[in-house]
């Protein structure tokens, strides 16, 4: 996976690279590239640290990117669990982009690869939406969404509650999950963008699992549903 | 705050001029940068020429990248206008280029870089030409007053950030509290549905400036605003100041508090002298005003940036010592629905109640097409300038026929049909009786065509209704209590030349997606676009329609844009027209110059796709 990553991102630059003829040394659409670490935050559970983080990349022009995204979580030295999608992104409307690549789940042991696709960008009424479906081996079906809202307390001071959920079309206990809704997720962060690209925050993070995706991990000695104060910064460049 | 600067720019006469284009540290806000300088000066001298003299200027690059100068609003030879790709190939570091052209007309001009994003670092400087005749206007000292935008960023990192983060720069966007305060005012309903359309668009309507104070300090000649600029005068002068707006990305609102400006030249040429308090200054357009100072004080000269981000400001004084109070930045205004071109007859929610017609009899006007409900709202831009909001007499009106207007646009005097209607202006309007409107162009709320490249993923809004905005002051000059100037006060002070009726209407979309900080026209950015073709000699109507929130000052090269403003005999000659949000303008242009002219939005960052080639032959 790695391999092919780093064996792609040169071919894709360079596709993306194809510019239009410039005039007098400037290019309207130059290829940029953003680095986002969207949140990296630390809390506590069961006398327990959990690192968790959501970030990546994107590089390209006005309309065409490619996204490398990964998020995840780390508790007592081990990785619990990550999500890592490389994407095509297509601009298809003013507000929203058609993604499309490959999707890795992991869990301490497993890993699982999916063709996804996704739809990123702003609804109406600024609801900054992330939605994909994934396919993986087994016929098994992955269903995401997440859903974010700023709201400017001050210029500076930002409110954002965001809202998210898995579900899935198999059982995949080696992956702790179960058919059905699996888990949704509520986050509500107060940030001070000390600059638009640097803003520690504090929040709370509530989550829930649900059904048999609930009972595998009550039956691992985990809770089927927990709440954690996080403390953590964003930040892009 | 100190005293003030006297930081005239180094002036050259004469009709030859080397100017060495170098890197050159500067320090604005305590910080030291590098900038592009014009013979060691940032920004560069002030160039004086006499109009019938033919000028030689020897431009040698010490740069290691290319660079060009281009004389702003100069008809000339096309190679000599200084744009590369089009007039010239650049010039090479460590080039000499040697721009030669006969001066035939007077004013003021200014001069800048049309490379990369020299001009923001610092490389323009202005141009003043003596002219042949007496001046139409006596005065006895004058003043150039400049204005620009530093920022100590590097431009490509600007344009970087608003490709990655648009709203990066605007530190005035609403906030939670701004809409508890309206929740109190208005109730959660209405507040819903005043937002709904923003939100449903998913544009900021604090959407005024893409690049703010946040990073720029705004310059008076070369003076910060802490530091001040100075001009001196005696008593009983006569002072003629010329102003240019060689900024980057700023439009300016500029007055001088206690002094009216009486507007005697706009982008060079003379107009018939317009009295004002306050003028809006586009980015590249010029203004020449004459103010009388009273020599028992001292003057603020303020220029406020549109988006209300900061300021630059100067001082004039009869001495070295006096000063004067600097007045705060006005509140920052919200864009409204008229503002996106909306078409305003379906607008029955709107609260108009807020009007006072004043008791006139105003029966005669047939209204009956709109569906205004509710009476109107004097608040809204839409009638703003309407005298029924200001006057308190309001004597009989009858019969003014409306009946075939398409007043989508309601009784609007921002609309050119209505700018120069006597109700617009005068006091006295008790003889407007049997005004017939028949013959005159109503498009201005009509429904305008949208070409299919203007919809796609480049393109976030379009203009259902745009309205012909010359006489609307603009955003947040509306109903200040101060006479803004308008467009529609510009009338050349000469009878316009060429009477001929334009043969044809070009037609074009202002287009771009703020999100995504893409910019183009007719949804088709530059480096995609056909160039436009004018025939030798021919006259054209340019209609430019704005599908974006922002105004866009849009630039022809080589020949003048005879701005519409009402009076087809007095058509004031500009090089630079602002095209309001959600409006359209209209300018006449006598093909009368061979050869390829760049035509953009003098917005730096958004000419890369806001631009096209105007190839005349």
């Amino acid at each position: 996976m790695k391999n092919n990553v780093k064996k792609l991102i040169p071919l894709i630059v360079l596709g993306l690279s194809m510019v239009s003829p410039a005039f007098a040394g400037m290019e309207d659409d130059p290829v940029e590239l953003k680095l986002m670490l969207n949140s990296f935050e630390v809390g506590r559970v069961d006398n327990t640290n959990v690192t968790s983080w959501e970030g990546g990349l994107w590089i390209g022009k006005d309309l065409n990117k490619l996204w490398i995204m990964s998020e995840g979580e780390r508790a007592a030295g081990e990785t619990e669990g990550s999500e890592n999608r490389l994407l095509y992104s297509r601009a298809i409307s003013p507000f929203w982009d058609l993604q499309a690549g490959l999707r890795h789940d992991t869990v301490p042991g497993e890993s699982r690869n999916y063709a996804n696709i996704g739809i990123h960008g702003l609804a109406p009424y600024y609801f900054e939406t992330d939605a994909n479906i994934s396919f993986g081996e087994n016929e098994q079906v992955k269903l995401n969404a997440r859903l974010e809202y700023e709201m400017m307390l001050t210029q500076k001071l930002v409110l954002s509650p965001e809202i998210e959920f898995n579900a899935y079309a198999k059982d995949d206990a080696a992956m702790g999950v179960a058919s059905g809704l699996s888990n949704i997720g509520a986050g509500l962060r107060l940030r001070y963008e000390i600059k638009r690209e640097f803003a520690p925050y504090i929040g709370i993070n509530w989550g829930k699992k649900f059904g048999g995706t609930a009972d595998l991990a009550t039956a691992d000695g985990g809770d089927a549903s927990e709440t954690m104060f996080v403390v953590g910064v964003r930040a892009w460049y | 705050m100190t005293v003030g600067k006297f930081s005239h720019e180094p002036e050259l006469r004469g009709k030859v001029f080397d100017l060495n284009i170098d890197e050159q540290r500067v320090n604005f806000t305590g910080r030291s940068r590098i900038a592009t300088a014009i013979n060691g000066t940032v920004p560069g001298p002030t160039l004086r020429w006499k109009e019938g003299e033919t000028v030689t200027l020897r431009v040698k690059n010490n740069l290691s990248v290319d660079t060009s100068i281009h004389w702003h609003g100069m008809i000339l030879d096309y190679r000599m206008d200084g744009v590369p790709g089009l007039s010239f190939d650049g010039i090479k570091p460590g080039e000499t280029f040697t721009y030669r052209f006969k001066v035939n007309q007077s004013g003021t001009y200014w001069y800048h870089s049309h490379s990369g994003f020299q001009e923001q670092t610092g490389m323009h400087g202005v141009i003043v030409i003596e002219p042949k005749n007496p001046y139409p206007y006596k005065f006895d000292r004058e003043h150039v007053i400049s204005l620009a935008d530093w920022t100590d960023e590097d431009p490509t990192r600007v344009y970087g950030k608003l490709k990655k983060l648009s709203h990066y720069y605007n530190y005035n966007e609403r906030t939670v509290g701004n809409l508890v305060k309206e929740l109190k005012k208005d109730g959660l309903k209405k507040t819903f549905n005043n937002r709904k359309m923003w939100n449903e668009m998913r544009m900021s309507q604090r959407d005024l400036s893409d690049v703010t104070g946040y990073t720029y300090t705004y310059l008076m000649n070369s003076s910060t605003p802490r530091e001040g600029w100075r001009g001196i005068f005696k008593a009983g002068e006569k002072v003629l100041l010329r102003f240019v707006n060689t900024s980057a990305m700023s439009f300016f609102d500029v007055r001088i508090p206690g002094l009216k400006m009486t507007v005697v030249a706009s982008d060079g040429q003379y107009i018939k002298p317009v009295s004002v308090d306050e003028f809006r200054i586009g980015v590249a357009e010029n203004y020449d005003v004459i103010v009388e100072p009273d020599a028992s004080q001292a003057y603020t000269v303020f220029a406020q940036s549109l988006g209300r981000s900061g300021y630059a400001r100067g001082t004039l004084a009869p001495n070295t010592t006096m000063t004067a109070a600097v007045p705060k930045v006005d509140p920052v205004p919200d864009l409204t629905h008229l503002d996106m071109g909306m078409d305003m007859s379906n607008m029955s929610g709107m609260d108009h109640s807020g009007m006072d017609m004043g008791g006139g009899d105003m029966s005669g006007m047939d209204h009956s097409k709109m569906n205004m409900s509710g009476g109107m709202d004097c608040s809204d831009p839409m009638h703003a300038s309407m005298d029924a909001c200001k006057n308190k007499k309001k004597p009989s009106m009858a019969g003014m026929d409306h009946s075939k207007m398409n007043m989508s646009g309601g009784m609007d005097c921002s609309d050119p049909m209505h700018a120069s209607m006597d109700a617009c202006k005068n006091k006295d309007k008790s003889n407007m009786a049997g005004m017939d409107h028949g013959g005159m162009d109503m498009s201005g709320a009509k429904p305008v065509k949208h070409a299919a490249t203007e919809y796609g993923p480049h393109v976030d809004m379009r203009s259902e209704a745009p309205r012909l905005g010359i006489s609307d002051p603009g955003i947040g000059l509306r109903n200040n209590g101060r006479k803004v100037l308008t467009y529609a006060d510009l009338r050349n002070l000469y009878p316009t030349e060429d009477k001929r009726k334009p043969s044809r209407e070009i037609e074009l979309h202002l287009t771009g997606n703020m999100s995504r900080y893409m910019w183009s026209i007719n949804g088709v950015k530059y480096a995609d676009a056909k160039p436009i073709e004018l025939k030798f000699g021919e006259r054209v109507r340019f209609t430019l329609v704005n599908d974006t929130m922002m105004s866009h000052p849009m630039h022809l090269h080589g020949v003048w844009s005879e701005l519409e403003t009402g009076d087809s005999d007095y058509l004031p000659r500009k090089h630079t027209v602002i095209v309001q949000p959600g409006a359209k303008v209209s300018y006449l242009v006598t093909a009368d110059a061979h050869g390829r002219w760049a035509y953009h939005c003098h917005l730096l960052y958004h000419m890369l796709g806001m631009f096209r080639e105007v190839r005349i032959s």
